[in-house]
């Protein structure tokens, strides 16, 4: 695909370009740099889409590639490029980032400019995470999305936001500092910072077991940390409930796959004999944060803490199906990346609604709030059911796929994790009931006004995005599958491979009918060749 | 022809020729220009740092030795010549304004500014050990009266005191050395000692013994634990564009001494002298980390994280590889802009007296000052390593260059890279409180600080764009650190 050999840079740096222009822009003047931001973000938006028709189904490589010298001294190149775990993840960002500004459009009075010049900052940032090929070009864009998030929690988030954000910039980035020493000691070896080379060099000589252990630990605890896995999690509530909901969006809609997204990039395929050993570990990590997640979420008083401990239990999830090592699994934790970018996304959205009702996060503050504002509350319904993972909506097609491939190597893992998501459905509709349903018992709350035009176009957007990844889940899962099997070709020892369960390109497939591991191969063929 | 030498040597010391030029020249138009005046003077000095540059350039195309081997203009000489003059040039920007808000403009700030400056080109390029200590001398001596320059203060007394009689203390521990040096080699050429040792197999305990009283004078100047005590209350203590030159200019140029000292003439014994290097590595990058996190006031606390940098270097310093000199080089020149950068706003800052020095003045700048906080902030942001700015490419390059030294010491270099990482993020919540102060805080209402003068503002411009442009595009200085470290005449 070297037709295209600006495009990802141009999708790179377009909102650092726009950010230029709003410097430009006098501080007062709110209307036309909120507009020149939203402009720019769905410009952005709009330029990504174009990733999609010349993406290449069956080419396992990256594509879109782009590879320059930036530092010949030291061999770091500027190396950019996408497959099929990262396409995505580059349209998620580009897709919520856009929501995001039109949620802070009123809710932001104060240094607006300086609001939406961190907002498109760390969208470059995030997106440089995504197609950075080449490690060193990767940690720059890593570490550079913590400044503007920081400042995003810090100056625009509510009480204890200060305390929230110095102590998600401290935990990030000790993580971070490590991985860096790992980047660098993997230059030691191998000569290069570039993905390719190091796999190639990794692929060819074999390190002692206990070097790869400590490579796979630097960059899994800096993974784990951004995830954020159990017991490494306790950043997390803090920063997502003092965010400003824009911040909240883009934290646990993106930011948090960071994470995943680097365990899926570079912990698994570079060290997969370290991620064998560790792996019933990590799942067992994976399970405690899942259940945990799910039973602290259950007893929040606190609305937004109750959906950030959600993240917890979600995220877990993910890590879970990664560690799985199998196509099935994997699979359903990048689809389910993407659902909790959106259904999380959309829960602080209606959250932070409430929030500029009433401010106030407490659950007793409000009940009975489907009686003055029923659109509002039939969307946060909606959104609830998506992310306690109803059929047919999105949540579903992840988890399902989660728990399908995770049953094939571990039984008791999925019956555990599947407890994860009953107890979704207990937390959350919980909170809905005693947020929406009964009798209002606030008297203030009766003359709430409901859902204003733009937050009817937030939500059904958000509404939309959730239902179409729910029935159409094989336009993505197609696109997945070869980058996916490629990653299992380096985790899986050769003589297994034929025996790894492949795909299920669409949700029709139910558990019951998983016949022998080649029947289901046979039965993704016939479904790929439909779908086409 | 004996004219054309000495016009050659000319030519390599062309650099400190024009500086002392300009110094005497600044001494002599003193007295006839009034009081009034003064400020010209500056401008003078200011003239002359730039001349001196453009001599650095002229030098650097003449390369080789000077005055029968006592001083080597070679690349690596060059490096540290543009990184001295360059923080010097700043600080003489910083200045103006500061002696005219404190009342003391007077032409032989600027003049003593000179000379420091010429004892560091000095340091630089020294292949000799007594003309080191001319160097030292010259850069240490000019340093003692510009931190008290503020006479009538008494912390500022207190700081030139301190500075006179440890930094005298310890510059005679550093002529203890040479002198035992010179006893076990018989030579004070630093690259004739290297033949010396060389040749004799196992080091002598006598020439180790004056390498470690070197390393404790040199320790002194560079402010590297356990030599670190005096550090902060002098730089706290001195007025803050002194600090900012202080802070920066000498330890680039101690530094390169001792890349000089360690690496080639006691480059067969770098065994020796690792195990110094990391004991004092740890040692000053914890210090300085951990107590930096308890200051209030912002002057200290960028003492104390300066004292953090030259652990950081340290770091680099101990790879002993030529790796580690480019590393230690690009580490340096990316320090000197921001630290100065930082000082520089420190002294804008610090309204008549320095009574705003605390972390809470800086209450509301963003809102107040949005460009000087921008700039302050990235400084800031670059002292902490963030990528994208000079401080994290010099950070990477020093763990690179140690890490690359792994075949060497094995795992104890790995370990000290773990606690140089490690430190660098207790680093980041001092740094960060400042900008929470500057950002978050509500702005304080009782003051506004003055606008930004032309001549500060280019001064803070040119720290802020270097600082970018070395973390964005540092392949031409890194290749020029490179070459500076392969033009030392190292063993391996």
């Amino acid at each position: 695909m070297g037709n295209q050999p600006f495009l990802l840079t141009v999708i790179t740096f377009l909102p650092l370009l726009s950010v230029a222009a709003l410097l430009l822009l006098r501080s007062d003047d709110h209307v036309w740099i909120r507009r020149i931001a939203l402009a720019a973000s769905v410009a952005e938006f709009a330029l990504s889409l174009f990733l999609l028709p010349k993406f290449d189904l069956a080419n396992p490589n990256y594509q879109f590639e782009e590879l320059h010298d930036w530092i010949a001294r030291w061999n770091i190149h500027y190396h950019l490029g996408v497959d099929g775990i990262s396409l995505f993840l580059v349209l998620l960002t580009t897709f919520l980032t856009p929501i995001a500004i039109l949620c802070s459009w009123e809710s932001i009075r104060e240094n607006v400019k300086g609001f939406f010049v961190s907002l498109l900052v760390i969208e470059t940032a995030m997106i440089g995470v995504f197609v950075s090929l080449d490690l060193f070009l990767f940690f720059v864009f890593w570490e550079l999305t913590l400044i503007p998030m920081y400042f995003m929690i810090g100056m625009w988030g509510h009480e204890r936001r200060i305390y929230a954000a110095v102590k998600f910039i401290l935990y990030t980035m000790f993580g971070s500092i490590l991985m860096l020493v790992a980047i660098l000691w993997l230059y030691g070896l191998s000569g290069t910072f570039d993905l390719d080379g190091i796999q190639q060099y990794l692929a060819s000589a074999s390190l002692p077991a206990t070097t790869e252990l400590l490579l796979f630990g630097a960059f899994f605890l800096a993974f784990a940390i951004k995830v954020p896995l159990f017991p490494l999690h306790t950043w997390l509530p803090d920063a997502h409930t003092e965010a400003p909901t824009a911040g909240s969006v883009i934290l646990a809609g993106v930011m948090l796959k960071l994470g995943t997204y680097g365990i899926l990039r570079f912990c698994v395929p570079l060290f997969p004999e370290a991620a064998h050993k560790m792996a019933p570990y990590i799942g067992a990590l994976a399970i405690i944060g899942i259940v945990y997640g799910a039973l602290v979420a259950t007893v929040q008083t606190d609305l937004k803490r109750l959906v950030a401990y959600t993240s917890v239990s979600h995220l877990g999830f993910v890590v879970l199906g990664i560690f799985a090592f199998n196509t099935t699994a994997i699979q359903g934790a990048i689809y389910q990346m993407l659902n909790h970018g959106v259904s999380t996304g959309a829960l602080f959205l209606a959250v932070g609604m409430l929030y500029d009702r009433r401010h106030t996060h407490e659950i007793k503050q409000y009940g009975g709030l489907a009686t003055p504002m029923p659109i509002l509350m039939s969307f946060f319904l909606f959104i609830a059911l998506s992310s306690l993972a109803l059929p047919p909506l999105n949540g579903f097609i992840g988890e399902f796929l989660i728990l399908i491939g995770v049953f094939q190597g571990h039984h008791q893992w999925a019956s555990w994790a599947a407890s994860g998501a009953v107890l979704s459905a207990i937390y959350l509709l919980w909170a809905y009931q005693r947020v929406a349903l009964g009798e209002v018992t606030v008297e203030k709350n009766r003359t709430l006004p409901d859902a204003s035009t733009r937050e009817k176009l937030i939500l059904a957007t958000m509404a939309v995005a959730i239902l179409f990844m729910g029935v159409a889940s094989p336009l993505f899962t197609r696109r997945m599958a070869a980058s996916v099997d490629n990653i299992l070709t380096r985790v899986n020892p050769p003589q297994n491979a034929s025996q790894r369960p492949a795909a299920i390109p669409c949700m029709g497939a139910p558990a019951a009918k998983l016949p022998a591991p080649g029947g289901a191969a046979a039965m993704a063929a016939i479904a790929e060749r439909q779908a086409q | 022809m004996p004219g054309a030498g000495q016009l050659m040597n000319l030519h390599r010391l062309a650099p400190e020729v024009i500086l002392c030029f300009f110094g005497v020249l600044i001494m002599i138009l003193d007295p006839f220009v009034g009081a009034a005046r003064q400020r010209a003077m500056g401008w003078l000095a200011f003239v002359g740092t730039l001349l001196a540059l453009v001599s650095v350039h002229i030098a650097y195309h003449v390369r080789g030795m000077a005055y029968d081997n006592l001083i080597s203009t070679d690349t690596f000489s060059v490096f540290v010549h543009v990184v001295v003059i360059v923080a010097a040039a700043l600080a003489i920007l910083g200045s103006l304004d500061y002696l005219d808000r404190e009342g003391i403009q007077r032409g032989e700030y600027y003049a003593l500014v000179l000379f420091a400056t010429a004892g560091m080109g000095i340091l630089a390029g020294a292949n000799e050990l007594v003309t080191a200590f001319i160097g030292l001398e010259m850069s240490s001596i000019s340093s003692y009266v510009l931190a008290g320059f503020r006479r009538r203060v008494e912390k500022s007394n207190e700081a030139s005191m301190k500075y006179f009689l440890l930094g005298s203390f310890a510059t005679a521990f550093f002529l203890y050395g040479i002198a035992m040096v010179y006893g076990s080699t018989g030579t004070t050429l630093i690259d004739k000692v290297q033949i010396a040792l060389q040749g004799a197999g196992k080091p002598p305990a006598l020439a180790i013994l004056g390498l470690g009283l070197m390393f404790v004078g040199l320790g002194f100047k560079v402010v590297i634990a356990p030599f670190q005590i005096y550090g902060p209350d002098v730089y706290e203590g001195a007025p803050t564009p002194v600090t900012a030159l202080l802070a920066s200019a000498p330890k680039a140029a101690t530094f390169a001494l001792m890349l000089r000292i360690f690496y080639v003439s006691f480059g067969s014994a770098a065994d020796f002298w690792f195990w110094a290097v990391f004991v004092s590595a740890i040692l000053t990058m914890f210090i300085g980390n951990l107590a930096a996190l308890v200051q209030t006031n912002v002057k200290r606390m960028l003492a104390y994280s300066s004292i953090a940098h030259a652990g950081y270097i340290l770091v680099a310093f101990a790879a002993s590889t030529s790796l580690g000199i480019a590393a230690v080089l690009f580490y340096l020149a990316a320090y000197v802009l921001m630290k100065v950068g930082a000082f520089l706003v420190v002294t804008h800052l610090g309204q008549q007296g320095e009574k705003r020095l605390a972390i809470q003045d800086y209450a509301g700048l963003g809102e107040k000052q949005p460009v000087l906080a921008a700039c302050f902030s990235l400084f800031l942001l670059s002292l902490l390593g963030l990528p994208a700015t000079a401080g994290f490419l010099g950070k990477f390059f020093a763990f690179q260059s140690a890490l690359d030294a792994h075949d060497v010491y094995g795992t104890a270099i790995v370990w000290l890279v773990v606690i140089a990482a490690i430190n660098s993020v207790i680093g980041a919540y001092y740094y960060l409180r400042v900008i929470i102060s500057m950002y978050f805080a509500e702005p304080s209402k009782d003051y506004t600080p003055a606008g930004v003068t032309p001549a500060l503002g280019f001064a803070l411009f040119v720290a802020a764009a270097g600082t970018l442009y070395l973390g964005i595009l540092p392949a031409h200085v890194l290749d020029f650190a490179k070459a500076a470290a392969d033009s030392l005449p190292l063993l391996r």
